[in-house]
């Protein structure tokens, strides 16, 4: 498909998304590929734009430095906010440098490191979240993949200060998940979040890799549909045809509501925080009791605002 | 109003009685076994009296939650927990079948409601609170209530003020649950932290299997970790691996023994042993039998306020270490099942 015939077709997609129509299974398909389109803006465009003097740290003090995962600290509307979020590459060497945005124990180690100090001097935690999954590798579960990743899990709960995670691409396994346990969820109109990539459920449940566009549909992994589950509190719209027609005007939206939920946030006392948080996270997942009639509900009826 | 939280008590005449309703499905006993390793063959009742290990080669076969919770219990067995919670389908999700039938299938095959099973037991004479794990029902995997009954035991136990062991044998987050199965490895790994509050500790035992999104949240936030022999840990498994990076992996790849080399397990304890090696280290870290719900925990003492302020802890100070060098004369037995405490 040529790169016109694409864009023609995304701007349709997203136009769909707007009007609150659930996409057709083809379009479904289109959305995961607009949420992993190579010109969209990945995290460092998002950090570069929405703070000044970002100080990146490198390293998880213990054995090395994970390109995949970027951390650090800069001032966000004036305020020191710390940023940590996956990162991937555009051109084929970067691509390999950020190992396609898929980070191993150390990218989470170091994270948590960042989270620690933010915690310890006040800062607000924001993380950004757009990886196919956390990094298959033998080396990775050597050191720990599955322990890095509950412990980032972990961290993150515990955190004393505000924190936001926004989905802004792909939001895949737990390896998503592992900057995901924020006290406000946000995510990006045409990014998605799900269990697993369509690719890697393909293989599993069809036992046949050709089958990933089945799989997006029975994932349904759409903004909208994360925000009827209660898995997101609020979606952020993109520019007119998605944002990577437009990086400037993506990063303002995001600005807009990033500084809301903060603001937000901020008036709550840390406690206070930490409870909604616990809360938040507890109640997520349907579930029935025969024996004492419905369990608990969760979701929303109604379509995301704006 | 919301049923986070709320702890449901089962009494044994209640469980006989749903046992035996009608159009319940029978539960299918695994029965005679042979072993894959050594090609012995073993009847139904010598597996269950091997603990499901074959007595030639020591290869470890899978065990079902119910039966897992026998072996470690005493005699007179195990209190079951919320075992009416069932799975709804939020995504009409459809793979080679729909969900619904996947779960009726499951049900129907293996007699269980859910992946889990949670309990009160008493292993050697140490009160505890055990969530199993079944890997018999659709792979052992977890959705929505598998992370609601692990969540439940969380703070059941931390109310109680008893410890946790938790038995892991699965494969990740149930995929036919989607994003909302991702979410449950945020909630249990939350509730893990009633625990930490309540100062209790938490003893998890890896089974084989023990992958993806159960490795990376409860599983592997253990206070004291142990792992079957053989039991693969990991989470990405190695075939994904294989097919992703074109490595070519080591036989014991993610094997129990090559992840305590790996340091991420403390040791790989025959299942045997394991009742046996449970109540040894509960005996160490958990409030003596009888004052939990107390603050009389013994490190409990030593941690909050300095022992001056703790009556009993200097009471205790000057028996402490005559008691070791007794444990330490040649020949004493070491009193490490008299059940006394220092206090
Ligand atoms: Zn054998």
């Amino acid at each position: 498909m040529t790169d016109r015939k694409q864009a023609g077709r995304l701007r349709k997609v997203t136009d769909k998304v707007r009007r609150g129509q659930e996409p057709a299974e083809d379009d479904l398909w289109e959305r995961v590929q607009l949420a992993r389109h190579a010109e969209r803006p990945y995290t460092l465009d998002y950090i570069n734009r929405l703070c000044t003097d970002f100080e990146e740290l490198h390293g998880d003090r213990y054995f090395a430095d994970d390109a995949a995962l970027v951390a650090g600290f800069g001032r966000y509307h004036d305020t020191p906010v710390a940023f940590i979020g996956q990162q991937k590459g555009r051109d084929t060497n970067e691509r390999t440098y950020r190992n396609f945005g898929m980070a191993g124990p150390e990218g989470y180690r170091k994270a948590m490191r960042v989270m620690e100090i933010a915690n310890r001097l006040g800062m607000p935690v924001v993380t950004l979240i757009d990886t196919p999954g956390a990094f298959p590798g033998a080396s990775a579960e050597e050191r720990g993949q599955g322990g890095a990743i509950s412990r980032s899990i972990q961290m993150m709960w515990r955190l004393d200060v505000p924190t936001v995670a926004v989905v802004i691409g792909e939001g895949s396994s737990g390896g998503a998940l592992g900057l995901g346990v924020a006290d406000r969820v946000l995510m990006l109109e045409n990014s998605t979040y799900s269990v697993i990539s369509p690719e890697g459920a393909s293989a599993i449940l069809w036992r046949d890799a050709s089958k990933a566009k089945l799989a997006a549909q029975a994932f349904k992994p759409t903004a909208a549909n994360c925000y009827r589950w209660g898995v997101v509190d609020a979606v952020v719209p993109e520019p007119e045809g998605g944002a990577h027609t437009d990086h400037e005007q993506a990063a303002e939206i995001l600005d807009q509501y990033l500084s809301r939920s903060l603001v937000e946030l901020a008036a709550m006392p840390p406690a206070e925080r930490r409870r909604a948080r616990r809360e938040r996270f507890r109640k997520l997942g349907p579930l029935r009791d025969p024996e004492g009639g419905m369990g608990m509900a969760t979701g929303r009826e109604t379509p995301p605002p704006g | 109003m919301s049923r986070v939280g709320r702890n449901i008590h089962v009494s044994v005449d209640r469980l006989r009685q749903l046992a035996n309703r009608e159009g319940r499905p029978r539960r299918i006993t695994a029965d005679a076994g042979t072993c894959p390793k050594c090609d012995s063959h073993y009847s139904a009742d010598e597996m269950r009296r091997n603990l499901r290990v074959c007595p030639a080669c020591g290869h470890h076969f899978p065990v079902t939650a119910r039966e897992r919770m026998e072996q470690l219990g005493e005699p007179g067995g195990y209190v079951e927990l919320w075992p009416e919670l069932r799975a709804s389908d939020p995504l009409q999700f459809t793979d080679l079948k729909p969900y619904t039938e996947r779960i009726v299938d499951a049900e129907k095959s293996t007699g269980m409601g859910e992946a889990i099973v949670c309990a009160e037991l008493q292993v050697r004479h140490q009160p505890a609170v055990a969530a199993v794990m079944d890997f018999s029902f659709m792979g052992g995997s977890m959705g929505a209530v598998v992370g609601e009954k692990f969540a439940r035991a969380c703070d059941h136990a931390a109310q109680k003020g008893l410890p946790l062991i938790v038995v892991a044998a699965s494969g990740g987050a149930r995929m036919q649950e989607g994003t909302l199965a991702l979410m449950q490895m945020a909630k249990t790994v939350i509730a893990l932290d009633a625990l930490a509050e309540a100062r209790v500790p938490v003893v998890v035992v890896l089974a084989h299997p023990t992958t993806g999104g159960v490795w990376a949240s409860f599983a592997s936030l253990g206070d004291v970790t142990y792992a079957e022999p053989g039991a693969l840990i990991a989470f990405s498994g190695p075939r994904v691996i294989e097919e992703t990076t074109r490595e070519v992996l080591p036989e014991d790849f993610g094997r129990a023994e090559a992840q305590l080399r790996n340091g991420q397990v403390d040791a790989v304890v025959d299942r045997r042993e394991l009742a046996e090696r449970i109540g040894r280290v509960l005996h160490i870290l958990a409030r003596p039998p009888g004052t939990a719900g107390s603050t009389a925990a013994p490190a409990l003492q030593w941690a909050q306020g300095g022992a001056q302020r703790v009556g009993g802890a200097v009471q205790a100070l000057p028996t402490l270490p005559r008691k070791m060098m007794d444990r330490m004369r040649p020949g004493s037995t070491d009193g490490e099942d008299s059940g006394e405490t220092p206090a």
